[in-house]
């Protein structure tokens, strides 16, 4: 193929390109990053782009995922599974372990989540570790407060993000620099819309947990939301339990992530009805980010991912 | 080159129409979620009375900006229609916030100055087209909002681009260094309403005497290449050395409360080289393309050597072009290293520990000689100490005036540098990767100075 023929490079050529370049200035600049993998569908894009940024070396970094305890079962089975394949290694941060310890205090109550949970585990983990830098997920137009938040995102020692005191972020030199105890979250898909996440797995055949696609399964609703039904779950008066086909937009913790109804069974048909989706992900899905306006902001200010 | 994804940059304040104006593309473009919507509309409606429709709210951010009525931070916005993709870094207007129109121009390939048709070319819009030209972006809008407001006259319209061609001829003066006379910059005007969505995604029907395309149609046609020319000299600033039989620190050791799974080693479908033998360079093509067998020379050393392959994950290529992240392996082995750069053979680039360069500053604690940074430029990183002040540019008249003793925050000026190890650099007007760099100040690690390397005189 001739140059002239390449130059039409695809915004989602553009966009791997970027984000590559970013994980290997932090393998570069930082002494002990670790890569967070929950089995979601943008944690899988950043473990094909680690692949693409070190392979055919291992990682420079380990995996770790910080499990609420309530998990969709599939999602575990596929992050063993998918961590096998690649023959990295998996540390899991328990947020039960933190309840066990005292660290946390469980949430009661038929609306008890454990999200609010994982910071203090996150925080945790990465201090019992050492880690300087923590590769997420994350994308800008998830939300309105990720929008702000620079591809390096800079925590103090207690983990907190101040959005009004951030490092100018220039071309694509990034400030790496930190003092002992602090740490950076690194996002290295900023600019990825959730579309361009899902044309990127179809682009690149990756596999996604079985719930992302249409299937029966046992719901409540709630607050216009479809939860899933797992032992231990607390209905509210009124509250039933009905078979519905649904899939989930994104994985998080079962007691604060809702399905849709969809019919949507193959990676072709999730594409096209995310291409003409009219709701945000978080809005449609994300019970903790609909408590106020600045829900996530404030969670992130305190630590959160 | 069409690539299809255009980052541009806005910047003005609130009641210039900015806000309304990204509010106003999301919206049109259909972009804008439901659930966004029904936000937009309560905090509408409490602010503005029933039935009322602020666009500008799809853009705040910050619960005090909400508070407030301020953009304080750059604010990254996504939208795409079935031609191109766009990344819109949206910025604060004011002066004090000139370091923050920095870093959104620093990325972008175009520029939307916004006027107010009844307030004229107002010092706002004139620091906003002069960062944009001093930071090279190659096209600029003029977009005249609230025509609705001035009859959407065209004689008004034709004042406003009367009056801003003089003042972007100053601009060509004052900012030689920001654009490079090869490949010039080029200035579209547009008369649109914001408000009512006149010439943005759809045509103006109270405009019919303009019969230019609307903004829309001019973001999706304009030519992108700036950022990572592949018509100039190859540069590919090493960032990391892959050599999988080296020992590879994979964090500390599982302590209590953690649980590992260990798998079996598999390598992906990369289908390289033997690894026990493997050394690969990494890095992102920054400018230009590379052809395996190409002769290269790897600077500051000075040491030439053939490109023995060219490769990514999903195999081997014969040749790649900016802006490709790569893995280069060299027919000889030279112990390359992060921070070394391998330059095409064509004109090399200069290789020196001196250079000139306007510096925006970027920190309260202000810029003056004898000053020591952290100097990062491409992927090397050294100590720079400021020589002097040559010069500097009033933001707020465009003069290029008398040196000051010191740059404070938010000003622009020449300084001259002296760098604890050679940089291998191109002018910024040529190369936007090669000839940019941050400085970092020693004890807080925060960035404190944004750079463009001048061109030799």
């Amino acid at each position: 193929m001739s140059v002239a023929a390449r130059s039409q490079l695809s915004h989602l050529r553009a966009l791997e390109s970027e984000a590559i370049h970013v994980m290997r200035e932090v393998a570069a600049e930082l002494e002990k990053p670790v890569l967070l993998f929950s089995g979601g569908k943008d944690s899988i894009v950043l473990l094909r782009l680690a692949e693409k940024a070190f392979r055919p070396a291992p990682f420079p970094f380990p995996l770790m995922h910080v499990d609420t305890g309530h998990n969709f079962p599939e999602v575990i089975e596929f992050r063993d599974r998918r961590v096998a394949e690649l023959g990295e290694r998996l540390i899991v941060a328990s947020v039960q372990e933190s309840i066990d310890s005292g660290r946390a205090v469980e949430e009661t109550g038929p609306r008890a989540s454990r999200n609010r949970l994982q910071t203090v585990t996150l925080l945790d983990a990465l201090a019992e570790h050492g880690f300087d830098a923590a590769f997420g997920g994350a994308r800008r137009d998830e939300e309105r407060a990720r929008a702000k938040e620079r591809m390096f995102s800079f925590r103090d020692d207690f983990g907190q993000w101040d959005p009004k005191n951030q490092r100018p972020e220039l071309w694509n030199l990034y400030n790496g620099r930190i003092k002992q105890g602090e740490n950076v979250r690194v996002f290295p898909l900023s600019n990825w819309t959730e579309l361009d996440v899902w044309e990127y797995i179809d682009q690149e055949g990756l596999e996604v947990p079985s719930i992302y696609f249409a299937h029966e399964r046992e719901v409540f609703g709630r607050d216009g939301m479809l939860y899933a039904w797992r032992e231990g779950a607390e209905l509210i008066e009124g509250e039933q339990v009905t078979r519905e086909t649904v899939r989930y937009r994104t994985v998080g913790d079962m007691t604060c992530t809702g399905g849709v109804r969809s019919q949507a069974a193959t990676l072709e048909e999730v594409v096209t009805e995310i291409a003409a989706t009219r709701i945000t992900e978080r809005g449609e899905t994300r019970a903790d980010d609909r408590v106020t306006e600045a829900a996530m902001e404030d969670r992130k200010k305190a630590g959160y991912f | 080159m069409t690539l299809d994804l255009l980052r541009f940059t806005t910047a003005g304040s609130v009641d210039d129409g900015k806000s309304t104006l990204i509010g106003r593309l999301l919206y049109d473009t259909k972009q804008v979620f439901e659930d966004q919507l029904e936000h937009v509309e309560a905090a509408s409606e409490r602010r503005g009375g029933e039935g009322s429709l602020d666009l500008a709210l799809l853009t705040d951010g910050l619960r005090a900006e909400r508070e407030q009525g301020i953009t304080i931070d750059v604010a990254y916005r996504y939208f795409a229609t079935p031609k191109r993709r766009f990344i819109i870094a949206d910025c604060p207007g004011h002066r004090q916030y000139t370091r923050n129109m920095v870093t959104g121009a620093s990325t972008a390939d175009l520029a939307v100055i916004l006027l107010d048709a009844r307030r004229g070319v107002l010092e706002q819009s004139k620091r906003h087209a002069f960062i944009s030209a001093l930071l090279g972006i190659p096209h600029l809008v003029v977009a005249v909002n609230k025509m609705d407001l001035v009859d959407y006259s065209q004689e008004r319209f034709e004042e406003l681009v009367a009056e801003f061609e003089g003042f972007a001829q100053k601009l060509n003066g004052v900012t030689t260094n920001g654009t490079s006379p090869s490949r010039g910059r080029d200035i579209a005007y547009m008369p649109i309403s914001a408000l009512n969505g006149d010439n943005v995604v759809e045509r103006s029907q109270a405009m019919t005497w303009h019969d230019g395309p609307t903004l829309l149609e001019l973001l999706e046609q304009v030519e992108v290449a700036y950022d990572h020319p592949y018509d100039r000299p190859a540069r590919f600033p090493v960032q990391w050395v892959i050599r999988p039989t080296a020992t590879v620190a994979t964090g500390g050791n599982t302590a209590s409360g953690t649980a590992t799974v260990n798998g079996t080693s598999s390598n992906g479908n990369g289908g390289v080289a033997t690894v026990g033998d493997y050394r690969g360079y990494a890095g992102q093509l920054a400018s230009g393309a590379l052809r395996k067998g190409d002769e290269v020379t790897v600077l500051p050393s000075g040491r030439t050597t053939k490109i023995a392959a060219i490769d990514t994950f999903d195999g081997e290529l014969e040749e790649a072009m900016a802006p490709m992240s790569l893995t280069l392996r060299l027919e000889d082995e030279l112990d390359v290293s992060r921070g070394e750069t391998i330059c095409g053979p064509q004109e090399a680039p200069t290789v020196a520990r001196e250079l000139e360069a306007d510096v925006c500053w970027m920190a309260e604690r202000p810029l003056g000689p004898g000053g020591r940074y952290v100097i990062k430029h491409t992927t090397r990183s050294a100590t720079a100490v400021v020589d002097a002040i040559t010069d500097h540019v009033d933001v707020d008249t465009l003069e290029r005036a008398a040196p000051p003793a010191e740059l404070a925050l938010n000003d622009i000026g020449r300084v001259r540098l002296r760098t604890s190890a050679p940089l291998v650099f191109d002018p910024y007007a040529s190369n936007r990767r090669t000839g940019s760099f941050i400085l970092i100040d020693e004890a807080s690690n925060e960035t404190v100075g944004a750079g463009m390397i001048a061109a030799p005189t």
